[in-house]
């Protein structure tokens, strides 16, 4: 029996398969990734091959074609991996850069871009954000001339999720002079010679996910790698945000789980004062707690997912599924750590990666102000 | 060809097992269960004869509505159509009766290779693969580590006790019941899951195939009377101070034992 109303038969069957390929293939080589700071391509091919790379993808693309419940289950499966670097890696690909191609491109993009993109054979990223433009989208700097045959990038980006080995990039940047929304999207291919990576990132947690600094600089972008409609970017970018949201709040909801999973198991076993921690009931009731809450943000996550599926403007209950999941996932890392005393302060445990994964969650992909924001102006007449 | 395999869906290995007021069994309502482990290297390894040569796969379950999901993996991994006994009057069955059923859908599916899981990771039996074989005059081998066909006979290797194997050499059509761990069992690609609704899954009852009379809480020879946790007992005693007095403690234990 599926555990929500909102997953059926065919979900439940796909979660099984994430997350056999997450205990399998993800867990025991994640630490060696995070070494490494970035995912390997073969991992990624592997999981195209079976079919994880296109969930939401037409299936003439060689994709399912499925809904936004299915990200969320996804989402919620990889974030039980532990390593949030790797999950966001592939969620960047899958639920954040490439859906942009499906929401914009035409038909010759997606002729030539969609298939290798299923197949893992061309990994996504979306290069919006720059040093003065995080959230405020509206204050992009980046700037694309037109010329003759096509536009010139220059400009810089940074905190781009797959920045450093991404094949294909989907640039945001200003072509209609001092109008704040006047951004178009560009389809910029990582080998571009005016493209350069000046900094691979080092970070406080997703340390396997390569995060890349870029600089464009008299980039040539022909006409045909224009995506959508000039000097409608910001519209084109806000098309993914309720579902970059969604499976961000997946992550967190699949963290957080996990998180809890591993305490109650320490705690069962941690002996202390005569007896175990799990014997105080401080203790117990913390994590008791923190699973009440979790339990209904992990309703909200798939409310929020069958509301997209519907196809209703969903933004205030996602942008609150956002906030309430990502912040959430925070106190849950906070205790858990805390319930594993030293430990849990050791690189060697598992929580002490996790609490500091979780910890961009509230900042990345709209910050929980922006959210608490959005949820504002959507609730009073 | 044609090759059976039986499957059996158990409570997922990290599921929190709670034993029923009445200490029948464990409570399944709440609990998410998945293909026997031993019986996914089953699949596997009548899969992989699929992949070499033209073989029909057939998998078979017994259980109630949620095997489904059982069966719908396996059909999603490759297998060609699965047979689902689905029947309230089978709850209660002991192992024979099990094999019973088994046997009566492999009488209707002649074939010629059975594949079983060596035992299940709940019931932990491991008799009903040797009972089926023998419900079907079949010859069998246990606990195998790797088969491959040669003609008309199987060349199939078992594990022995301290790591040694035993190559044995079966008449078809035969049974083998396989150890975990013997090949890599493969993912269901996502699109297989999805195509595996459109593949033939026939729902039987124990009517159907015969055996109604052979199964449930009134043929079984073997009732479980009770399942519960044994209490737990003191704990060890702990010997404490310089390696030298731990020993010499320890030597003292032994002897006061009388285990010297």
């Amino acid at each position: 029996m599926a555990d929500n109303l909102y997953i059926n038969e065919d979900l439940e069957a796909l979660r099984t398969e994430f997350n056999r390929f997450v205990v399998n293939e993800i867990v025991p080589q994640g630490d060696n990734w995070e070494e490494q700071g970035h995912v390997p391509r073969e991992v990624l091919q592997q999981m195209g091959t079976l079919g994880f790379l296109g969930l939401r993808h037409p299936e003439k693309f060689g994709g399912l074609g499925l809904g936004p419940l299915s990200s969320a289950v996804f989402a919620e499966s990889l974030g039980a991996s532990t390593y949030a670097g790797f999950e966001v890696t592939v969620l960047v690909h899958t639920d954040m850069a490439s859906p942009h191609l499906i929401h914009s491109g035409n038909d010759d993009q997606l002729e030539r871009f969609m298939g290798p993109i299923v197949s893992g054979d061309c990994i996504t990223a979306i290069a919006v954000t720059e040093p003065a433009a995080g959230s405020d989208v509206a204050g992009i700097q980046s700037t694309a001339k037109k010329i003759d045959g096509g536009y010139v990038l220059n400009g810089s980006k940074t905190y781009i999720t797959n920045g450093v080995h991404a094949d294909l990039l989907i640039v945001a940047a200003r072509t209609d002079g001092d109008n704040p929304r006047g951004l178009s999207m560009f389809l910029v291919k990582s080998d571009n010679p005016g493209l350069s990576v000046s900094r691979a990132l080092s970070k406080h947690g997703w340390r396997s996910s390569d995060t890349a600094e870029l600089l464009f600089s008299d980039c040539f972008v022909e006409d045909a790698d224009l995506l959508g409609t000039p000097h409608k970017g910001f519209y084109e970018i806000m098309k993914n945000f309720q579902n970059e949201r969604l499976v961000l709040s997946g992550m967190a909801v699949g963290a957080s789980q996990k998180a809890l999973d591993i305490t109650y198991d320490w705690t069962q076993t941690r002996k202390a004062f005569g007896g175990v921690l799990f014997d105080k009931q401080v203790i117990r009731q913390r994590l008791a707690m923190l699973q009440a809450r979790l339990d209904a943000s992990r309703q909200f996550l798939y409310h929020c997912g069958w509301l997209m599926e519907q196809g209703v403007d969903a933004t205030r209950e996602v942008s609150g599924l956002k906030a309430v999941s990502c912040e959430l996932v925070n106190e849950v890392m906070y205790d858990c750590l805390q319930f594993h005393g030293g430990l849990g302060y050791m690189q060697e445990a598992t929580i002490e990666r996790m609490a500091r994964d979780a910890r961009i969650l509230p900042i990345g992909g709209g910050a929980t102000e922006v959210m608490l924001e959005e949820i504002s102006k959507r609730s009073y007449r | 060809m044609k090759i059976l395999v039986c499957l059996k869906q158990v409570p997922h290995q990290d599921a929190r097992l709670d034993i029923k007021s009445d200490g029948s069994w464990i409570q399944e309502e709440s609990i998410k269960f998945e293909i026997n482990s031993y019986d996914t290297y089953a699949l596997e390894e009548a899969l992989r004869i699929k992949d070499e040569k033209e073989a029909e796969v057939v998998v078979a379950s017994i259980g109630p509505d949620r095997t489904t999901q059982a069966l719908r993996t396996a059909l999603g991994m490759g297998a060609d159509r699965a047979v689902h006994v689905n029947d309230e009057s089978v709850e209660g069955s002991d192992a024979l009766a099990i094999a019973k059923i088994l046997a009566a859908i492999g009488k209707e599916e002649s074939p010629d290779l059975v594949f079983t899981g060596l035992m299940a990771d709940d019931g932990n039996f491991a008799s009903v693969g040797p009972m089926v074989a023998e419900l079907l005059e079949m010859p069998h081998a246990t606990a195998v580590m790797s088969a491959s066909l040669e003609g008309e006979k199987l060349i199939a290797e078992r594990e022995l006790e301290g790591g040694a194997l035993e190559v044995v050499e079966l008449q078809l059509p035969c049974l083998l019941a396989v150890q975990t761990g013997i090949n890599q069992v493969r993912y269901a690609s996502l699109k297989g899951i999805m195509a595996a609704k459109k593949k033939p899954l026939d729902t039987r009852s124990a009517a159907d195939l015969g055996v109604q009379e052979l199964v449930g809480t009134g043929a079984a020879k073997i009732k479980v009377q009770e399942i519960y946790v044994p209490p737990k007992t003191q704990g060890a005693e702990i010997l404490e101070g310089s390696t030298t007095d731990v020993a010499e403690g320890l030597v003292a234990k032994i002897k006061e034992l009388g285990l010297l």
